[in-house]
């Protein structure tokens, strides 16, 4: 496997890729007041208007859920929060390259620490709102038990497939920058073809024909039976994710490893 | 420990003619790019404890070599081995982060440097004290001049003593004290054993602290070997100075480096109600030159055509050091006998000054002007400001250092 060798010098950097993500994080919030309050402020804003302009003002029902405190709160965060971990992850890992294009051509590091950092980066500032999010499930007593387990398969199978994805798209962007701004556009059609803030079964059928072959959406869906139905998902649904994983990690691996000494040249 | 090998290096940097071309190479696999090559078939050894100099004009492709060797940057073929533990300082500031205080910098560069963080920690009060930037440490990058980037980059990457140094023309930017600092700890590192490889355009200090020097030139080694004669390779390309005497002469406009030509130094100002043409450094021979052997004459020629008339017309010069010292000036009415001309419109001068050369080896810049009695005050008709510049070698049997050339002579007895 050629990309062995990448990933036994990414563990040699381990130090470095964590000292990273700390500086990173102290860093964002160093020249501000409320600190780290703002990396809660901002998913938390997020729910909120979701929670007021969906659940409050249009009232949505949810199939089984009427009698549920907050059903629709517990909804929309199952697919905000991952979607915002999917969507902040990618959108850094495309421009992973570009932005530490100084340090890349002034020292000599394994380059795949960079996207390491990113997604480690990510998870931790995933982390502070699942925290927030387990908080308040556990005060209004929707807790999911055991079930909650099953997100570890869920969160992991979701990383692999934004790595793989996103180095593939971050090494590309380094030689046609159209990638970035491209990926930007593609996500935001991508969060409203999910069923996040929008339930799948109260689509029109046609529109669920279409929307079934989209890869994120047994992702979100399992996420939301996880955490509103409180039991394990249906994980034989995530096949094809699966296969598109393994698919995106062998091509993201390949291309990187096949551009990295180019990839220098041109930043 | 401390080995360089370097075989068959070229590099090559791919130069495609718009933007789809990359695209349409990669999707039919055709190629479309023209190759530009910076590096060709590089082949050198370097001995663990060596100190070896690289020089070359800008764009000869020293720094593409270091990369290379450093790994930075990947040869297009051949390869580079490297036995050790490598401390390079490329360029400036080593990739530091904008944001990030110089403390967190250092422990980055660190790691980087393959540190842990509690080696790091234990190195601190070190680097701080060498880099000696006071509070500064604890600031974001951003704050800082582009010395003390180089002062915190040298610091922590010179922390504890490396198998190899790579110094590349980083130090430039110091101060002369902290120049001077760090070359006492890399002189320091290079008496334990280190394996020195050093770029400069300073050829003093490559023949000072290295061994042997590379020259390259245009991507290629032009001369490699003892560093005095490979420097002296250098500076004849450099200033064109007589590779055939007799040539020489005959050759009147010396050779100069395109990337190194006066012009593209020189700045001009004044009324220009007079030009000052052919600026010329000669010998005690007349023949133009811009080497001179310490102690030996040097003449300072220059012609002027008057577009306007003149009253009481005087006639300048100052030799400059590197830094811009002005290290002698002087002009034709310096001598109150010398009564000032003055010219027509149309008329011509031509002026020349005999120096004697008690200048201490190194590169000076010549500056030359022309001036008029105006109304109230002196009006500039025309200033070239680093006109030419020439390199005064050492001649005497004591190697000099300093300002003023001073011939001295050294006994040591045993009372």
């Amino acid at each position: 496997m050629p990309g062995l060798p990448m990933l036994k010098a990414l563990w040699g950097y381990r130090g470095f890729v964590w000292s990273s993500v700390m500086r990173e994080f102290h860093g964002k919030y160093r020249e501000s007041l409320l600190g780290a309050f703002w990396s809660v402020a901002n998913p938390l804003t997020m729910i909120v208007i979701y929670t007021v302009v969906f659940g409050q003002l249009m009232r949505p029902s949810l199939a089984g859920h009427e009698q549920t405190p907050f059903a629709f709160s517990i909804y929309l965060c199952a697919g905000v929060l991952t979607w915002s971990l999917f969507a902040e992850m990618l959108g850094r890992l495309n421009g992973v390259f570009l932005e530490h294009g100084n340090l890349i051509k002034k020292s000599s590091f394994p380059r795949i620490c960079l996207p390491a950092i990113v997604a480690v980066s990510a998870l931790v500032n995933f982390g502070i709102v699942l925290g927030l999010y387990l908080a308040f499930l556990a005060l209004i007593g929707h807790w999911p038990g055991w079930a909650l387990w099953a997100m570890v398969p869920l969160l992991v199978l979701q990383v692999l497939f934004t790595l793989g994805l996103g180095i593939f798209l971050g090494t590309l962007n380094v030689f046609f920058r159209d990638v970035g701004q491209l990926t930007g556009i593609v996500v935001q059609f991508w969060f409203w073809l999910t069923p996040i803030v929008y339930v799948f079964d109260s689509l029109p059928v046609a529109a669920r024909a279409v929307l079934r072959y989209n890869p994120m959406q047994p992702l979100m869906v399992a996420y939301q039976t996880l955490f509103l139905n409180q039991r394990v998902p249906d994980f034989a649904s995530l096949a094809p994710l699966a296969f598109l994983t393994m698919f995106f990690l062998t091509l993201g691996a390949w291309f990187f490893l096949s551009r990295v000494g180019e990839l220098v040249d041109e930043l | 420990m401390g080995t360089i090998v370097v075989s068959n290096v070229s590099k090559a940097y791919k130069r495609y003619p718009n933007k789809w071309a990359r695209m349409l190479e990669w999707i039919t696999g055709r190629h479309q790019h023209k190759k530009t090559w910076v590096l060709r078939d590089i082949n050198f050894t370097i001995d663990p404890g060596e100190a070896v100099g690289i020089v070359g004009v800008n764009g000869a492709g020293k720094s593409t070599l270091l990369k290379i060797i450093t790994g930075t940057t990947q040869p297009t073929t051949g390869s580079v081995h490297v036995k050790g533990r490598v401390a390079a300082l490329l360029e400036l500031g080593m990739g530091f982060h904008a944001d990030f205080t110089g403390r967190q910098n250092a422990y980055m560069t660190g790691q980087l440097l393959g540190y842990s963080v509690d080696e790091i920690h234990a190195l601190m009060p070190k680097i701080e004290a060498f880099a000696d930037i006071g509070d500064y440490i604890d600031q974001p990058l951003r704050t800082y001049s582009s010395g003390m980037q180089v002062r915190l980059a040298f610091a922590v990457s010179t922390a504890t003593r490396p198998d190899i140094l790579i110094v590349d023309e980083a130090l430039s930017v110091g101060d002369a004290a902290f120049q001077r600092k760090c070359f006492r700890r890399i002189e320091e590192y290079k008496e334990a054993g280190t394996t020195l490889l050093f770029v400069s355009h300073d050829t003093e200090t490559v023949k000072k602290i290295c061994d042997r020097a590379i020259f390259v030139n245009n991507g290629i080694i032009s001369e490699i070997g003892k560093a005095r004669a490979v420097c002296d390779a250098y500076e004849r390309l450099l200033f064109g100075a007589a590779k055939d005497t007799r040539e020489q002469k005959k050759e009147v406009v010396p050779l100069y480096d395109s990337s190194l030509a006066s012009s593209s130094v020189e700045v001009q100002y004044g009324s220009r109600g007079a030009e000052i043409l052919n600026v010329n450094i000669s010998d005690g021979d007349g023949a133009v030159t811009n080497i001179i052997p310490e102690g030996h004459p040097i003449f300072v020629g220059y012609e002027v055509d008057f577009k306007e008339p003149s009253d009481r017309v005087n006639f300048g010069m100052m030799v400059k050091s590197v830094d811009g010292v002005c290290v002698y000036a002087t002009n034709a009415n310096a001598n109150i006998r010398n009564p000032k001309k003055s010219f027509q419109s149309g008329e011509s001068a031509r002026v020349r000054f005999g120096l004697q050369g008690n200048l201490v080896p190194g590169t000076y810049y010549l500056n030359v002007g022309v001036t008029r009695e105006g109304r109230d005050k002196e009006e500039m008709l025309h200033r070239r400001v680093d006109v030419l510049i020439f390199r005064v070698i050492n001649a005497h049997a004591y190697s000099s250092y300093g300002f003023a050339n001073l011939f001295g002579n050294v006994e040591v007895e045993k009372k």
